[in-house]
């Protein structure tokens, strides 16, 4: 399985544009809304939570589609499979590996792009650990997704119909810590909350997305 | 004599078409009978004439949650034993489900926009249906976009079992973000709260139309899919030979 993630960080790293595209959109993403909502201060700073959130999950989104299309394509899919690891873990292994290469940049480059829209420095601690707590359930949900639609040809419109209601909650909480380390409230709720729903999804949804990746290979 | 008889397709056409006209014409008289009761109701002495409104809104909510509800009843059955009448009728139920619904969305705006000035608001309840139709659109995408019918109807219904867990998961974390304008239940036993008897009756009336409805649309869908099943396994006889 180790070797797995190594294989997975190793091929996405060398394929280029794996890190940057993700980073690169949610940059473009952050410096559109301030052109949509108008510069001031006051109009950015009681949304900047938001937009970080929505911003994060959309780009996390993107890249979705290879966590198995690749695999997939050139049959090595099959082959783990029929390897002598539980496919259950290959899968968990893989959102990992989606998760370390567009979940991390992203909460590196999160607190940057808070400055952009005027996020208050206290609550940038809180951006960093929502992010931390709330992207693993976003890249294993869309795991998920992705073993959901890994052998259609349109899968990808589909793959973000699919995932993003799934991701509400996720939002709601990851939102509601940042807004209120904002307003210096107290965030043991919406952390604990947001904490119990990535322990449920890392524990659960592995077995789902490996149930759908056995159809899709049958 | 059990209830898996059923999942014999022959059975269930033979049974099904027995029923149909009974449950039509059950449903054609309950739910025309108890909207036309409803709208011969008095007006409410606060909400004047759009309190008749309910009639409509509160089955189609109803129906809305619990056809959901069937649909997961029956993704388990064909993902544990295997009937495909079982998978055929969820695959049915979905946009009867998601009509519904849309009736619930867009009646409580056309009575929201007089009595709450508004036709919108993100209150936990219109929240959560809204995210319940993303659901509905999402599971029949899912069914169209798949040529097999068994990986669609096996990848459907692992959709529908995550799908239930994060609506009902959705439905509690939008508490947690806004607070309501809706109100409770409308069928609360709650003295107090409880609807007048002069609306009760009524309601109860379209909510058994508007179930009898769903059970007529369901049993015309799952045969119309039976057919199509048929059609298809025909013509591939028809290529092979």
């Amino acid at each position: 399985m180790i070797a797995l993630l190594k294989r997975d960080l190793a091929l996405a790293v060398r394929a280029g544009g794996g890190f940057g595209l993700g980073v690169a959109f949610f940059l473009i993403l952050c410096a559109l809304v301030p052109f949509g909502v108008g510069p001031e201060t006051s109009a950015l700073r009681p949304i900047a939570p938001g937009i970080l959130w929505v911003g994060a999950l959309l780009s996390c989104l993107l890249s979705l589609d290879r966590i198995f299309a690749l695999d997939h394509e050139d049959g090595s899919l099959d082959l783990l499979a029929t390897a002598p690891i539980p496919l259950e873990g290959a899968v968990a292994v893989k959102a990992l590996a989606h998760w370390v290469t567009t979940g991390l940049p992203l909460i590196a480059a999160a607190p940057l792009f808070g400055i952009l829209l005027h996020l208050p420095g206290q609550a940038v601690p809180w951006l960093i650990a929502s992010l931390l707590i709330g992207t693993p359930a976003l890249s294993m949900l869309g795991a998920f997704g992705a073993a959901i639609t890994v052998g259609l040809r349109r899968g990808g419109l589909l793959l973000s119909l699919l995932v993003l209601p799934l991701y509400i909650p996720t939002l709601i909480f990851g939102t509601e810590i940042v807004r209120r380390g904002m307003e210096q409230g107290s965030t043991a709720t919406p952390l604990l909350f947001l904490a119990g729903i990535t322990a449920g999804v890392l524990a659960l949804v592995p077995f789902a997305a490996a149930a759908a990746l056995r159809v899709n290979l049958r | 004599m059990s209830i898996w008889e059923y999942a014999n397709p022959v059975k269930f056409m033979r049974t099904s078409g027995a029923i149909l006209p009974w449950a039509a014409g059950a449903a054609a008289i309950c739910t025309t009978g108890g909207l036309l009761w409803g709208f011969l109701t008095p007006e409410d002495y606060k909400q004047g004439s759009t309190v008749k409104i309910v009639f409509l809104h509160v089955p189609a909510a109803m129906m809305a949650i619990n056809i959901w509800v069937m649909m997961l009843a029956a993704s388990l059955i064909w993902l544990i034993r295997r009937h495909h009448v079982s998978a055929l009728a969820a695959k049915a139920a979905a946009p009867v489900g998601a009509v519904m619904t849309l009736i619930a969305l867009a009646t409580g705006a056309v009575w929201g926009q007089p009595m709450w000035g508004t036709w919108w608001e993100w209150d936990p309840r219109l929240t959560s249906f809204l995210i319940l139709l993303l659901f509905y659109i999402g599971y029949m995408a899912l069914w169209s976009a798949i040529d097999d019918p068994d990986s669609a109807a096996d990848l459907t219904g692992v959709l529908c079992l995550v799908g239930s867990v994060f609506a009902i998961l959705s439905r509690y974390a939008v508490l947690f973000w806004n607070q309501g304008l809706h109100q409770g239940a409308s069928l609360s036993v709650a003295p107090g709260e409880r609807m007048s008897a002069v609306y009760r009756y009524p309601l109860y009336l379209t909510m058994l139309g508007f179930f009898l409805l769903f059970l007529t649309l369901l049993l015309i869908r799952t045969r119309t899919e039976i057919r199509r099943r048929r059609l298809a396994a025909l013509q591939a006889r028809e290529m092979r030979a």
